[in-house]
């Protein structure tokens, strides 16, 4: 399995990764090395067996949609990594 | 014998007969720590005042007669990828370095309403990513049999205090053997339960179609106890089973007379470590004295769920790791000149070298183009996966493999190659892909000395059939008056 600098670079920006220039070489040996393995999927006797996605049955669970009210804002906001007048801080995004 | 070498059940039989007090127990397990967390280096958090003073506070409810539960005043180590009120959960991640829970999990809580009383948060691979808690941000844990060695992972920092006595039991998580194997490393009891059994609400999710929260302890006893305490339906996880509860301490019968046990052949093949092939070799013989009924079969599977858990873990990481963007909570990188910079730096600072390269492959696994030949496929395996081990519980009460294929290796082995990291997890991360529950319990020790541990894998919502068949198989053995770690240096 072949994969190009220009593709992990496009796969890292989906994820929101940065890898530096010195980094790409190691990220690419290692995905290579891991992408060969798991091509091993593909020789399973699956024929046209149905998708899992789950390891329990499928079921939806419902519940009515209730409003329950966490008042501890202090705790949740304790972990912002900036606030200000109660409410968490970001750059500008609208110009 | 020493306070901290006692099990659970007997810790609470001595608080019960009141020839011991919680603060006493609580007291050695401090002192203990003290002793050994320098070798070890087993937790992130230890909370040493906060659980002095909870012992002090259950023991004059004791002594003034109140109505306690059972394991009222007994000690803890939870593993620190559960949150915990007021406490740091870091997942032992540079990205959670400060991250106080605003709640407490499920299992968490189910331990509070016990008067258990929590002594630390116990280090772990970064986001239980990995096999031998080497990828941990703070500290590498060393294997209390020998320090040189990997306790295992990702619950390394769990398994490595039960063993060191350093905590009298403990929690873990399970994604691909992350209970399992450390147990089998540390010779410890490690139970993985079936999925749904135990709420996830409050663990921090890695890949949610297979986490599971289960107990490390000394003993098989132990184990049962602690499942009966976190299991149970809780409408915070929609996934977990709303079965009845069960006493797992009454599956422990010490006769497993008539019982099937299946071994499947490929669990016994090359890669499987000679001395651990043997000591599983001699286990089978001990079942059969015991009265089972032994039967090899083909199993053929291990290889394509190895690679089906990457993909599906992968994926599901990707996905649930987003969440870490540097906005509510976690790092968040000092320079930025936008949003996206914001994201990216903090991801990119915040996470360790597994956790991205897993974010990478799971991103690259769900992209388009490779969705089909990768993550579709693998949900295929995953049916596939589920269709054998059916199949094989027709016939069989229990499945018997080798938890690992070594024992533990020397610390920094591995470290550098990924892949080789990921071959160690070949016989325990089906029981994950199929939801399955699984034990660990040690079977002997290889010529350095260095524990073996067999696993038992039941079927969906069976632990009491493997409780009992790794219960009886303890009582018959005795590992523990046997074998001690000897936190040997060099």
């Amino acid at each position: 399995m072949q994969v190009s600098k220009e593709e992990i670079l496009h796969i890292a920006n989906l994820a929101d990764i940065e890898i530096n220039e010195n980094e790409i070489e190691k990220y690419l040996a290692n995905l290579e090395d891991i992408l060969n393995f798991a091509n091993i999927v593909n020789e399973a006797p699956v024929g046209d067996l149905d998708i899992t996605i789950g390891a329990n049955e499928a079921k939806n669970v419902f519940r009515k949609d209730e409003i329950k009210v966490f008042e501890d804002n202090k705790s949740l906001l304790q972990n912002a990594p900036e606030q200000e007048l109660n409410m968490f801080k970001i750059p500008k995004v609208i110009n | 014998m020493h306070i901290t070498e006692l099990t659970v059940h007997e810790l609470q039989e001595k608080l019960k007969n009141k020839e011991l007090t919680s603060t006493e127990i609580v007291k050695a397990y401090t002192d203990r720590i003290d002793e050994k967390e320098g070798d070890v280096k087993a937790f992130v958090t230890v909370l040493k005042e906060e659980a002095l003073k909870q012992a002090g506070e259950v023991d004059k409810k004791i002594q003034s007669g109140e109505q306690v539960s059972e394991f009222t005043g007994i000690p803890i180590g939870i593993k620190d990828n559960m949150c915990t009120k007021g406490v740091k959960t870091t997942c032992s991640s540079h990205m959670l370095e400060n991250f106080i829970a605003p709640y407490d999990a499920t299992v968490v809580q189910k331990l509070k309403d016990e008067n258990i009383i929590d002594l630390g948060k116990l280090n772990m691979d970064e986001f239980a990513m990995g096999g031998s808690t080497e990828y941990s941000y703070f500290k590498k844990t060393s294997n209390p049999w020998d320090l040189n060695k990997v306790p295992g992972g990702s619950s390394g920092g769990s398994a490595a205090a039960v063993a060191a006595n350093m905590v009298p039991w403990a929690l873990g998580s399970d994604t691909g053997g992350s209970i399992r194997q450390p147990a089998s490393f540390c010779g410890v009891v490690g139970l993985k339960p079936t999925y749904g059994l135990v709420s996830r609400y409050g663990l921090v999710a890695f890949a949610s179609s297979l986490d599971q929260i289960g107990p490390i302890t000394k003993d098989v006893t132990d184990a049962a106890m602690l499942l009966n305490i976190i299991a149970g339906h809780d409408e915070k996880d929609t996934t977990s089973s709303d079965r009845p509860k069960i006493d797992y301490t009454k599956s422990l019968k010490n006769d497993i007379k008539g019982m099937k046990i299946g071994v499947p052949k490929e669990f016994f093949g090359d890669g499987i470590n000679e001395e651990v092939k043997e000591s599983l070799e001699k286990a089978i013989e001990t079942y059969k004295k015991l009265g089972a009924e032994i039967e090899e079969f083909s199993l053929n599977i291990e290889k394509y769920a190895l690679a089906t858990y990457y993909i599906v873990a992968c994926a599901e990481a990707s996905s649930n790791l987003g969440r870490f963007d540097g906005i509510r909570y976690g790092y968040r990188a000092k320079d930025f000149s936008s949003l996206k910079e914001l994201y990216r730096k903090s991801r990119s600072e915040g996470f360790g070298a597994e956790v991205k390269r897993r974010i990478i492959l799971g991103t690259y696994v769900l992209s388009s183009g490779y969705y089909d030949a990768y993550y579709k496929k693998a949900q295929q395996v995953r049916t596939l996966v589920m269709n054998e081990f059916s199949k094989a519980f027709e016939k069989y009460d229990v499945i018997l493999t080798p938890t690992s294929p070594t024992v533990a290796f020397d610390i920094g082995a591995k470290s550098n190659n990924p892949l080789e990291m990921y071959l160690s997890d070949i016989c325990t991360v089906s029981v994950n892909i199929a939801g399955l529950p699984g034990i660990s319990i040690p079977c002997g020790v290889d010529k350095q000395g260095m524990p073996i541990g067999m696993q038992l894998i039941g079927n969906k919502f069976c632990e009491e059939t493997i409780l009992n068949a790794a219960y009886t198989f303890e009582q018959e053995i005795n590992f523990r008056e046997n074998y001690k770690p000897q936190f040997k240096k060099m």
